[in-house]
């Protein structure tokens, strides 16, 4: 029975591709100012075989040049105790070819959850396969109201409302954790 | 084992139906690499109010500090004390995420002090319950007293160990051993060294906004000292209660105290003034940090 599950994840597995350090950053800018900060420890996995695609990342990963920033960002905006993850759990819309060289314009759509609010969402952005390999990059918006994180009035530093984010992910065959 | 295979195949078949985004989820929680989750901010500033809290400046900041002590408040001839500003301007440097280094001076006996300040433990949720920092200090009393005082004699050194918990995401307490040593106290029948223990706490009422305090008690009777001239001395412990508002790149902290000095030789050792006899002033501290991470600059624009 075991042997038959384990056969089943392998077989599965063959399928699958991740990542355990993809890049997010995101940027929000205002004439006063501009923060940014990134995130290098994002993970993703592919099912090439039905396309359901997965992206998570610890908030608290995100890394800011000023750490007050950072402090204020994970204490008050995210409150990243409470809802430690951003997470997508999607479908490409797109059927691809993943034993072919290429690059391809693709959407996925699905659930995306920040601040513990879950938005359907459909996302675009690139895929490119090379030698086994798979390249996901993708820019997209998040307005603040739509995850209710709250910017309060008495703020010296400025922030966007609607904050503009970069994923560049590369994915390799997945191969479990001993 | 026949009996089993029918069973066995329909889960397989099940398994491979099932596997559904939410697996690809847990195989990743799985990858996921272990990073330790760290207490963070257990008060929002490098001080409390008067004294030092187990928070340092992290690396390639600058803080710089603006404190200023007023008058005592039932001084009417100088309303509410508030025509007397007392001030320490400090420099305050982030060497690593766990090492700072600050160098600081106050109009108060013209005193300069240097200090160095290191977190020696972080309270994690799966670690340490507390964060321990250690601070040391070492302060030039610089005035002119009228009278020759070597270098040696008007220096005061002093050692903490600050040991807080964040008990929630509101409530953190410190409590600091402290232990000062002045080559030459400034009254006369003080002994050089004194020993001290500090308390101090924050409750936030908002995300922005806490209520602090924080009191040393220190280890000898105020009651029996003279200053130079012969008139009797009287030294309190320092008490201050105050709130503070954090904007973004500052810390404003607001505040009543019975202590004038700005650093730990003065508001632990040498406070005159008590809450008792009214004898507290308004005070305030400013902390504006600045980052000097390269990469504020290079990530300025979207690419």
């Amino acid at each position: 029975m075991t042997a038959l599950w384990g056969s089943a994840v392998a077989t599965f597995a063959q399928n699958l591709y991740s990542t355990n350090n993809g890049e997010t950053s995101f940027f929000s800018e205002t004439p006063v100012e501009n923060i940014t900060a990134v995130n290098k420890t994002g993970q993703a996995i592919l099912n090439t075989a039905n396309g359901d695609l997965v992206v998570q990342m610890n908030i608290k990963q995100f890394d800011f040049p000023n750490k007050l920033m950072q402090e204020h960002f994970n204490e008050n905006y995210m409150e990243s105790d409470k809802y430690p993850k951003a997470v997508f759990k999607g479908k490409l819309n797109e059927t691809v070819d993943f034993s072919k060289n290429g690059t391809f314009d693709v959407s996925a759509t699905g659930d995306f959850t920040v601040h513990g609010v879950t938005k359907k969402r459909t996302i675009k952005g690139k895929l490119t396969v090379n030698q086994g390999k798979i390249d996901l990059v993708t820019d997209f918006d998040v307005a603040l109201t739509d995850h209710n994180i709250e910017v309060p009035k008495i703020v010296f530093v400025k922030i966007a409302q609607v904050i503009k984010v970069k994923n560049k992910y590369s994915l390799a065959p997945y191969v479990a954790k001993k | 084992m026949n009996r089993y295979l029918p069973l066995s195949l329909f889960f397989l078949t099940l398994a491979s139906c099932a596997w559904a985004q939410d697996d690809l989820s847990k195989l990743l929680d799985q990858e996921a690499p272990k990073t330790k989750n760290y207490a963070a901010a257990t008060f929002k500033g490098t001080r409390i109010i008067n004294s030092h809290s187990v928070e340092t400046v992290k690396a390639k900041h600058m803080d710089f500090l603006i404190q200023h002590r007023f008058g005592p408040l039932n001084d009417m001839d100088n309303f509410f004390g508030l025509d007397i500003a007392t001030l320490r301007l400090g420099f305050e440097f982030g060497i690593t995420d766990r090492l700072m280094l600050g160098i600081g001076r106050t109009n108060v006996q013209k005193a300069v002090d240097i200090f160095g300040k290191y977190r020696l433990l972080r309270q994690a949720a799966d670690g340490s319950p507390v964060s321990v920092t250690v601070f040391g200090s070492a302060v030039n009393k610089t005035i002119d007293e009228g009278v020759s005082v070597s270098f040696q004699n008007r220096l005061t050194y002093c050692s903490q160990l600050l040991i807080a918990r964040k008990f929630s995401d509101d409530f953190s307490l410190q409590i600091s051993p402290t232990f000062l040593y002045r080559n030459r106290p400034e009254a006369v029948g003080d002994t050089r060294a004194l020993f001290a223990v500090g308390v101090g706490g924050r409750y936030k009422l908002s995300k922005r906004i806490s209520i602090n305090a924080d009191y040393y008690w220190t280890a000898r009777d105020g009651n029996a000292f003279k200053d130079r001239f012969g008139s009797a001395v009287t030294y309190h412990n320092a008490l201050a209660l105050g709130v503070d508002i954090e904007t973004g790149g500052h810390v404003f902290q607001m505040h009543f105290t019975n202590a004038m000095g700005m650093n730990e030789k003065q508001f632990i050792g040498e406070t005159t003034s008590s809450w008792g006899d009214g004898a507290v002033r308004y005070g305030f501290n400013i902390s504006r940090t600045f980052s000097f991470d390269r990469r504020a600059r290079s990530m300025d624009k979207p690419n």
